[in-house]
């Protein structure tokens, strides 16, 4: 089924803006049912399981039953995103658990600088063959070193 | 009333609202290539007094490829040269790539992966004493790569992340680049630009694009000077191996349906090589991926009974040299001495991660051991979280047990490891031959244009120039945007007239909708009604058609030219159902659009499959009546374009011509 949703824990992100897995969701998936508050997976078998839903859900309801077309049943995946590391709960069929934690960025969320630091380049520079990085840092791009056709 | 069967009705259709917009670059996509030209463009956008707008069918955070993160980077030039990544790519896509493009994104895409850390990428590193540390560790003892740290390789080109956020990141950034032009930046995001606008006056000329909102119903008409095209590959054209709700299980992104494709083709622009086609051989059925597996930790593959598949056929390999003597041999062909065995029933075939542990195992202490089996599942757990999920639902441990592999159905990609896409022009400088420059010098000699005048491409749609990847498809967006800039400035009087009025696009556009308004009467379950076709439905047909005729997995990728015409008979027939096309809700109108953009990436790919008499992706696909590599004949490009005025389709070939100097490969 894809992602789905634990009705006892979605409450339909009615304290937020905007219903956190539906607006998230790459292939338009989750929605919300606005009668009974709750999200679900309008088209399970177009689920990606990318898991963008389930990390970003406020109330941690989202989880994954993997796919019935090859998957037996009771192999799970759970993550806790934080702000600078991603927890992973891998729970087997068997009852094997393992437990992994890695980093996700190196900055605080909201100041990647799109300027990387350099100036707005002059305009004189537009008709050439480089970025606007390499404009405020000098760089000449590389040409081959040799020509084949020549 | 009609009896809704086995549906959950979306975000309802109603007659929509049109909102016209008028900006200089209109970027379409979201993905990593829009990223990239977002973050360029601001940047001359800014001093130059223009406006973009960017406009993706999902949400920036979480779009595109990169959208559950990736575990690599596949593209990072370092201590190489670029003429030796063109090599690289020359040989892995059998010696037909514009080496122009290859070579421009090979000298440019390490200032992108520089910034890509700047922002917050945590990126390995290797210390002096060969010590692995993973990305925050490195920037705690600020090791970064601009600063001269030496980056982890899994292979000679990839460099190993911590990317779960790798596309937060990315986006952030350009959020934040759009945000910095003001009232002259918008992003909009959940709409859908299903097709380009052309120009009133000038019949090869793109003026924007059109779409709709999938939140709300509003018909989306941007007028713009220059346009992008930085949309996705395409998925789900053929047949999957999963049929159930496993087919959402794509190995590429199941939201990419070939939209750029199709949106090219049908404006008229020119489009390359789009027989060219990816099957990546990886795990099965969750298709996790098998680089780090092979490059990092030195696994082997073998068939059911432990025989090395690739020593076994070395000699009949040698019927695809000179690509299989490169010192790496070509990935279609690695696939065609897999699929030998599994055609002779000696699958299945294995990857062998226990060999590959155990072997590790022999010199580390617990400890060590510990973080390679973390950084083993972080592969998977960053880009591919199913196949850890798959790992866990059949208890594979994979120090003890070996795992299938297996080739997937095909996908359309110019990013990756294939090369089909739109025919666009290279930069202008002299070592590019004046060959490649031609096509341009009556509507001007923009990099990245297509071969309609003000409509660009980057990233998937950027065809005869694969292996960017992530990195590649960011910064060719960068080196689009620029050029869109120029292409701006150079023609600044000129006034964006589409030659279609608002009315009539929105009639075309809600055609879907409007259809099961008309129809929805006349049965007692929508699903069912000889008035229409749903998307479902549609998408079930072409991928039958394409798997059981163009060489899917039903054939094990064989086809012929009586196959290939009975396919294209029968794929015209369904372009007429799909003027029947019916969509209950905004969802479903969505699904509607990606279906024509399917079909249209579908009759590309059939026609040029068609057209080129050899075979020179084994393991690809194989033309059956052609089963040879013809080098004299075929070493050249096949150019496609539909005649959006007369409907006929022309097919050319056009010269490759060689840019780097021999050894074929690095």
């Amino acid at each position: 089924m894809p992602s789905y949703v634990n009705p006892e824990k979605c409450d339909g992100c009615k304290g937020g803006e905007k219903t956190a897995c539906m607006y998230i969701c790459p292939n338009d998936l989750m929605i919300l049912d606005t009668e009974a508050m709750k999200a679900y997976n309008q088209e399970p078998d177009q689920c990606w399981e990318c898991y963008s839903c389930v990390k970003i859900c406020p109330q941690g309801a989202i989880s994954v039953r993997h796919y019935a077309d090859f998957a037996p049943l009771n192999g799970t995946c759970q993550p806790m995103r934080g702000t600078t590391d991603i927890m992973w709960t891998i729970k087997f069929r068997n009852g094997v658990v393992k437990r992994f934690k890695f980093p996700i960025r190196t900055t605080p969320e909201g100041e990647a600088d799109p300027t990387v630091g350099k100036p707005d380049p002059d305009l004189s520079a537009v008709g050439d063959n480089r970025l606007f990085t390499q404009v405020a840092d000098n760089v000449t791009p590389a040409v081959p070193e040799a020509v084949a056709w020549k | 009333m009609g009896k809704i069967w086995s549906y959950n009705p979306g975000l309802p259709c109603a007659e929509p609202e049109i909102v016209e917009k008028e900006t200089d670059i209109l970027l379409v996509g979201g993905g990593m290539a829009c990223c990239g030209a977002a973050v360029e463009a601001v940047r001359w956008a800014k001093p130059a007094g223009l406006r973009v707008t960017l406009v993706d069918k999902a949400a920036l955070e979480r779009s595109g490829a990169v959208a559950m993160g990736l575990s690599a980077i596949n593209t990072y030039i370092g201590e190489n040269k670029p003429d030796d990544y063109v090599r690289m790519v020359r040989c892995d896509l059998m010696g037909i790539i514009r080496e122009d493009l290859s070579f421009d994104v090979g000298r440019h895409v390490d200032d992108t992966v520089h910034c890509f850390e700047e922002w917050g990428l945590p990126i390995w590193k290797k210390t002096d004493d060969g010590k692995t540390l993973d990305g925050a560790e490195a920037k705690a003892k600020g090791l970064t790569l601009k600063s001269g740290a030496k980056p982890v390789r899994s292979g000679r080109w990839q460099i190993m992340i911590n990317g779960e956020s790798y596309k937060c990141i990315v986006a952030e950034a350009a959020k934040n680049a759009m945000e910095q032009l003001g009232e002259n930046g918008e992003i909009l995001e959940r709409v859908f630009i299903v097709r380009p606008l052309m120009d009133a006056n000038e019949p090869n000329r793109c003026c924007g694009g059109v779409g709709f909102s999938v939140r709300e119903n509003k018909l989306y008409i941007i007028k713009a000077k220059a346009t992008l095209i930085a949309t996705g590959g395409a998925v789900n054209i053929f047949r999957p191996r999963s049929v159930g709700e496993g087919q959402g299980r794509a190995w590429y992104p199941v939201w990419n349906p070939g939209s750029g494709y199709a949106m090219c083709a049908m404006s008229g622009a020119k489009l390359v090589l789009m027989e060219n086609r990816f099957v990546p051989a990886r795990f099965k059925d969750g298709y996790g991926p098998v680089g780090a597996w092979f490059l990092l930790f030195k696994a082997r593959a073998s068939n059911a009974f432990d025989e090395d598949y690739i020593a076994k056929h070395k000699g009949e390999l040698e019927k695809f040299k000179p690509y299989s003597e490169a010192s790496v041999i070509g990935t279609c062909l690695r696939n065609h001495a897999m699929l030998i065995e599994m055609k002779e029933g000696r699958g299945p075939i294995y990857i062998h991660t226990e060999w590959a542990l155990q072997e590790a195992m022999k010199n580390m202490d617990k400890k060590q051991f510990k973080k390679l089996e973390a950084e083993a599942w972080e592969d998977f757990l960053d880009m591919c979280v199913t196949q850890a999920g798959l790992w866990a639902c059949l208890n594979i441990e994979p120090e003890k047990v070996p795992s299938e592999i297996m080739p997937t159905e095909p996908y359309f990609l110019g990013s990756h490891a294939g090369c089909a896409g739109a025919w666009c022009c290279g930069p202008d400088e002299d070592w590019v031959p004046d060959q490649y420059k031609e096509p341009w010098k009556e509507i001007g000699i923009y990099n990245r244009m297509t071969t309609v005048k003000g409509m660009f491409c980057a990233g998937d749609t950027v065809g005869a120039c694969g292996h960017k990847f992530s990195s590649g498809a960011h910064v060719e967006g960068r080196i689009a945007a620029k050029a869109m800039v120029k292409f701006c400035l150079d023609n600044k009087d000129y006034t964006p007239t589409p030659k279609e009025d608002p009315e009539a696009l929105k009639k075309e556009i809600y055609a879907p909708w409007y259809r099961f308004e008309q129809y929805k009467e006349a049965t007692t379950a929508y699903e069912i009604n000889p008035n229409y076709l749903l998307p479902k439905q549609i998408q079930t047909r072409l991928m039958k058609l394409m798997d059981e005729y163009v060489a899917g997995i039903a054939t094990y990728y064989q086809t012929n030219k009586v196959m290939l015409e009975r396919g294209l008979e029968l794929l015209n027939m369904l372009k007429e159902d799909m003027q029947l096309a019916a969509a209950r809700d905004l969802h479903e109108l969505m699904r509607a659009w990606e279906n024509i953009h399917r079909v249209w990436t579908a009759e590309l790919h059939l026609r040029h499959v068609l057209f080129r008499e050899e075979t020179r992706y084994p393991g690809y696909y194989y033309r059956a009546d052609f089963p040879e590599l013809n080098e004299a004949e075929w070493r050249c490009f096949t150019l496609s374009r539909y005649n959006p005025e007369s409907g006929e389709w022309e097919m050319e070939k056009f010269p490759y011509v060689q840019i780097i100097p021999d050894p074929l490969g690095p």
